[in-house]
């Protein structure tokens, strides 16, 4: 059975240490030594690096996703050849699906973040929760595969019109960042088996899958509206 | 005191996991190094081609179709090939020299040792990075060997005719794919790159590293990683838009009704304008993101040789930051004879216009630094110096071109190339050299020859002025710029311009040989470097051995008690500098 592991501690583990990896020194500028009497050597905060990574990442994505709509704003205004799209209904019960997901994400990091001894019984109800979002977000990306296939049987192909080229290109870059956040939460259960798993770890995985979750809901409601 | 530490990977001793596939941030450092120096090789051999034709029009260069025998049927360049040749030349040069060899090899290599870590927190995404960039490069040098030849739709990718396919021209069906392809691809590495810059900076600065602390390039690294970012993560949707265009049938960038070679396209719809601005919200930003790195090494190099500190650190740290902020606010003034709303012109004139205020600021910053300093000239500061003198020439072109109304007649012209050429390919390719004779000893333990690297300078900087300062001439007596050939009655006459320009092309680019033999050379048989013959104060110069060990720092972290930049203090054992990571007192520096 695995061992859910602490956060990096402000002092800094040595490396054989066999609860993983040592910590990244003992963070930034913490402590910072102050020269010539000097007071603006500061005493900054230095996050585990996955949680600063896991903004980065959000920011970029959201980035991505912001030129994705402005090119559909602007090639909505461009010509007349935009038609209305009636999304499958499918596509509503994928959107529950996505937000049960998180929930019990939720649910595991929370139980997991409270856990100090666990007993073995507390420690799979931990993990259930996580493999459940697991299969979730599978039967999300399988349910998008169907409305693909339903739009492809109703003659709406890619290069049909403007608004299903933009439909498809959103929601298979949605996917991909969903099968990217499939790939985090893969990761946060082999290292929780190994022993080995930082909750900078799993809280930097639920907080992306959090965050394409959210993306989706505004992407539901640009496609709502323009297409 | 000092934190004892150990490296989070253990040092490879094969072969592949040792060099090819390492995880070591200083060997991904020298890797985009030797793929910036093929790049820039090739880039370099491409303009010498096209220079030789626009001199001397029907010119047979010997042995040319063996690249491409349609392009250049019995040696002589076609106007398509001319294009392709152009595409080629500026996309290898943007993206694989001035993004990958200041940000992405220098990067690599010192951000982490400056802010005292052993690696980059993400070691496995570092070496990605890399790999993903080199398959961007394979991919496009591969559009040579296609047999219609890489894309001729100029680095810029001008939509409708780069979303068209083979109607549009050689090389504008597979080779366009291509190309499109190449640059995604090549957003990702820079991206994972980028994420590993800022996660460097923000979490792994060693004890007393204090973001006040950290040498101006670790700023300029980490700006432009916050650039390139945004920057990126825009123009790879823009690729993949591209490429659905060609191989998918869609239409986002071409339009209803388009005829093109008596054919009327299949497309209905799309916006051309559409391309323009997603693909300059990444463009302005991307000329911001090969000058910053630049910037930060010749204030580096800059202070190491005037032996005292810049006039303020600070303000050099806010001038490149609010450069950043701005950069992406500007990218219009690209597209002021586009047909966009000339209210939205105004709207992007004016922050063009303030973005040279924090520009000026650095530079009054260097130059007043220089004032009563002690110089110590040798081949790195004189580059530094290079680069200031080709950042002012080319920037004061700027404030022509952010005006709309003088744009439009300069803007299809040689103007702007002499422009762009100085402001930002020369002024980073001089950063670049000057980062290159300053960190050489550091990164392969010898040093490079000083006298080779002092007549490679005055070469390469009289050069690069007799190629550029004409370009202006040329641009403001009309001469178009694209054309392969000059053929109108106007434009005659400054044929002998362009062939006193081809030449000093030639000569320049000999004397580049200069510094590669240097590089060599020194690479196998230079002298053997000092830890510091530079006597610099940064972490750098503090590393146990030269070059730096496997961990950096030799298992022990340094700790710093100093701003980076004591220089011209007493220091009680010998010397005008105290280093970041000694213990001792000094007095206050007054910055």
């Amino acid at each position: 059975m695995g061992t859910f592991v602490q956060d990096p501690p402000a002092i800094p583990k040595p490396r054989e240490d066999k609860l993983g990896p040592p910590a990244f020194t003992d963070g930034g500028g913490r402590d910072a030594v102050p020269a010539e009497g000097s007071l603006h050597s500061v005493q900054d905060y230095s996050p585990p690096p996955a949680s600063t990574a896991i903004w980065v990442v959000i920011a970029a994505v959201t980035m991505t996703f912001a030129a994705l709509t402005s090119a559909l704003i602007v090639r909505q205004g461009a010509s007349l050849d935009w038609h209305h799209l009636v999304m499958p209904r499918l596509i509503y019960a994928n959107t529950l699906v996505l937000l049960v997901s998180s929930v019990t994400l939720e649910i595991s990091r929370r139980k997991f973040k409270a856990f100090s001894a666990p007993t073995v019984r507390e420690f799979r109800r931990a993990e259930f929760w996580l493999k459940l979002t697991l299969a979730l977000g599978v039967l999300f990306v399988v349910g998008q595969w169907f409305v693909w296939m339903q739009l492809r049987a109703e003659g709406l192909y890619l290069a049909t019109n403007p608004n299903s080229s933009f439909f498809y290109v959103l929601t298979v870059a949605h996917a991909l960042h969903i099968f990217g956040g499939l790939c985090g939460l893969v990761y946060v259960v082999r290292r929780l088996n190994r022993g080995l798993l930082h909750k900078s770890t799993m809280d930097a995985a639920s907080r992306f899958w959090h965050f394409v979750d959210v993306l989706w809901i505004y992407l539901m409601v640009l496609l709502w509206i323009k297409i | 005191m000092a934190t004892h530490a150990v490296h989070h990977h253990q040092a490879p001793t094969g072969f592949i996991r040792k060099y090819v596939f390492s995880l070591d941030h200083k060997v991904i450092g020298k890797q985009y190094y030797g793929l910036a120096l093929v790049a820039v090789v090739i880039g370099m051999v491409l303009s010498w081609l096209m220079r030789l034709h626009l001199g001397w029009t029907n010119l047979a260069i010997p042995g040319l179709h063996f690249l491409s025998s349609a392009g250049a049927p019995g040696n002589i360049m076609t106007p398509e090939y001319y294009l392709q040749l152009m595409t080629m030349h500026g996309t290898i040069m943007v993206f694989f020299v001035l993004t990958t060899a200041p940000f992405a090899a220098f990067g690599n290599f010192f951000l982490p040792i400056q802010v005292g870590a052993e690696d980059m927190p993400f070691p496995h995404f570092n070496m990605m990075s890399f790999w993903v960039t080199f398959v961007a490069f394979v991919v496009l040098i591969s559009s040579f060997f296609l047999s219609d030849g890489p894309s001729l739709a100029g680095w810029t990718q001008y939509a409708p005719l780069s979303a068209l396919g083979a109607v549009a021209g050689p090389g504008q069906g597979l080779g366009e794919i291509l190309w499109a392809s190449s640059i995604g691809i090549f957003c990702i590495g820079q991206l994972l790159g980028s994420l590993n810059f800022i996660t460097t900076t923000l979490d792994l600065r060693t004890k007393g590293m204090s973001l006040m602390r950290m040498p101006l390039t670790v700023w300029a690294w980490f700006i432009t990683s916050c650039m390139g970012l945004g920057a990126f993560a825009v123009l790879m949707p823009a690729c993949i838009f591209l490429v659905l265009d060609h191989v998918a049938g869609t239409s986002f960038f071409v339009p209803s009704n388009l005829v093109v070679n008596d054919q009327l396209q299949p497309h209905s719809g799309g916006s051309t304008l559409l391309w323009q601005h997603l693909f300059w919200f990444f463009g302005h930003p991307e000329v911001y993101i090969a000058i910053i790195p630049a910037m930060g090494i010749v204030s580096h190099v800059l202070i190491t040789s005037i032996r005292k500190p810049l006039l303020s650190y600070k303000v050099i740290i806010a001038s490149m930051s609010t450069i950043a902020f701005l950069s992406y606010m500007v990218y219009g003034h690209h597209m002021f004879v586009s047909g966009m709303n000339p209210m939205s012109s105004l709207f992007f004139s004016f922050p063009t216009l303030i973005i040279t205020i924090p520009a000026t600021i650095i530079v009054l910053i260097w130059i007043g630094s220089l004032y009563r300093s002690r110089l110590r000239i040798n081949a790195a500061s004189l580059f530094a110096l290079g680069f200031i003198s080709m950042f002012v020439t080319g920037g004061v072109s700027g404030f022509f071109l952010a005006q709309p109304s003088l744009d439009i007649m300069l803007h299809a012209t040689y103007f702007v190339v002499g422009h762009f050429h100085l402001v930002m390919a020369v002024a980073a390719i001089f950063g670049i050299f000057s980062g290159t004779y300053f960190w050489f000893p550091k990164m392969f333990g010898r040093m490079m020859n000083d006298t080779l690297g002092k007549i490679h300078f005055w070469l390469t900087f009289v050069g690069a002025y007799c190629i550029f300062m004409p370009f202006h001439y040329l641009g403001m007596a009309g001469n178009v710029r694209r054309y392969e050939a000059f053929v109108d009655d106007y434009l005659q006459p400054l044929i002998p311009v362009h062939r006193f320009i081809t030449v000093a092309a030639l000569i320049t680019g000999a004397a580049q040989l200069i510094f590669l033999y240097n590089l060599f050379h020194s690479r196998f048989w230079g002298k053997p470097a000092p830890d510091n013959p530079w006597e610099g104060t940064s972490l750098e110069w503090s590393t146990p051995t030269t070059p730096p060990p496997f961990d950096n720092f030799g298992g022990t972290l340094p700790v710093v008690y100093h701003d980076p930049y004591q220089y011209g203090v007493e220091n009680t054992t010998g010397g005008d500098y105290v280093m970041q990571t000694s213990p001792q007192q000094v007095a206050p520096t007054g910055d």
